[in-house]
């Protein structure tokens, strides 16, 4: 019988150079693994692989090795550590995420919990070619967003409460930016230069910054054979639901325009950034 | 507006991070409860990060004083062991 190889690498297995010998991605959200699946995982390897498994540079996890007449029983044994097989080929690809604002201190936002949302919307998703997201969160950008087709970074806005402020100035050192000031027992945010990083509010001694929760997203960033670094083409998001329009939206106009094989930022350059942004704008605005 | 006493002093723009976060701390040790310390350090990247952290600890930043020669005095005072 002729072996599906499209099949199984749709299911995650990945054809190795060793014939009948496959590689087996697994589905991992935002780069966490419990402790019950990564026993279930060196069990695997070690019954099924050779022993090794290898951390692909997308926050997976890979066993190679795996024969190609264990595949089934590969995948149920799997099941019972909480394990699910990855996907490969031309669809929606591994969520990655920092540790966001859960277990970082620079975090702006819940990286996992948006990681998450967005795999139960996207992940495995029949597209023209493969679909990356990313979340980081902060301006300290330890995931790259910009290396994704849809990237997502954490920011806050913020705004100076006066009554709260001791004029420290600890604000105006802690901003990168330049984009804050003190003069005449006021400060002054210029808000042309602020990034959204939330340093000052991080820093303020007396929280005299209020911040509300934002997010930058980048679209079309590549970094294969061709690199690009996604690109901002709205303002700061400001509500979840927000977000969610927007990255709606992106995917979907990769799949209404996309060529088979041809990434999200060829697309967005043969079908015109101006035709995106309109789109963008839409959805922006709700 | 400046209410506050000194009670002792550490310099520690003779080191880099992270050292300068953990030489500011240590100086803090030595404190009372209650006491006040002004810490000497650079423009850059302590001047950025060493306010913070102390927040992080938990202790009460009074004033960042720029002696307008390339060091910034910070004014702290200790609120937590």
């Amino acid at each position: 019988m002729a072996v599906d190889y499209a099949a199984l690498k749709k299911g995650g297995f990945m054809r190795q150079k060793q014939k009948n010998n496959f590689s087996l991605r697994l589905q991992v959200v935002g780069g966490n693994l419990t402790a019950e699946n990564l026993k279930k995982i060196a069990e695997v390897a070690e019954k099924y692989g050779d022993g090794h498994v290898h951390l692909t540079s997308r926050q997976s996890v890979e066993i190679p090795f795996v024969k190609l007449d264990d595949v089934e029983e590969v995948k149920e044994e799997l099941a019972k550590g909480g394990c699910k097989p990855g996907v490969c080929g031309p669809r929606v690809r591994t969520v990655t995420a920092c540790q966001g604002n859960q277990i970082c201190p620079s975090g702006n936002i819940d990286t996992y919990d948006i990681a998450k949302k967005l795999d139960a919307r996207y992940y495995a998703r029949e597209l023209p070619h493969k679909f990356k997201f990313g979340v980081t969160g902060c301006q300290n950008n330890c995931l790259k967003a910009e290396e994704n087709d849809v990237g997502i970074k954490g920011a806050m806005v913020v705004e100076w409460d006066e009554p709260s402020c001791i004029m420290c100035g600890v604000c105006v050192k802690a901003c990168r930016e330049g984009a804050i000031t003190m003069a005449d027992g006021k400060i002054i945010l210029d808000t042309e230069k602020c990034n959204y990083c939330g340093r000052c509010a991080k820093a303020c001694p007396t929280d005299a910054w209020k911040g509300d929760t934002g997010y930058l997203v980048s679209f079309g960033g590549l970094f294969g054979n061709t690199i690009h670094r996604g690109e901002e083409l709205l303002p700061v998001v400001t509500s979840e639901e927000q977000l969610f329009r927007i990255t709606d939206a992106a995917i979907q106009f990769f799949a209404d325009n996309a060529k088979p094989s041809e990434r999200f930022q060829f697309t967005l350059e043969r079908v015109g950034l101006d035709k995106f942004k309109e789109v963008l704008k839409e959805a922006y605005n709700g | 507006m400046a209410d506050y006493e000194i009670d002792d002093r550490v310099d520690i723009t003779d080191v880099v991070c992270p050292m300068t976060f953990v030489k500011a701390k240590v100086a803090m040790e030595e404190l009372e409860i209650g006491q006040v310390l002004a810490v000497t350090m650079n423009d850059g990247e302590p001047v950025q990060n060493v306010p913070r952290s102390f927040k992080e600890e938990g202790q009460q930043i009074l004033k960042l004083i720029d002696n307008e020669n390339g060091t910034y005095d910070l004014i702290v005072k200790k609120l937590e062991d």
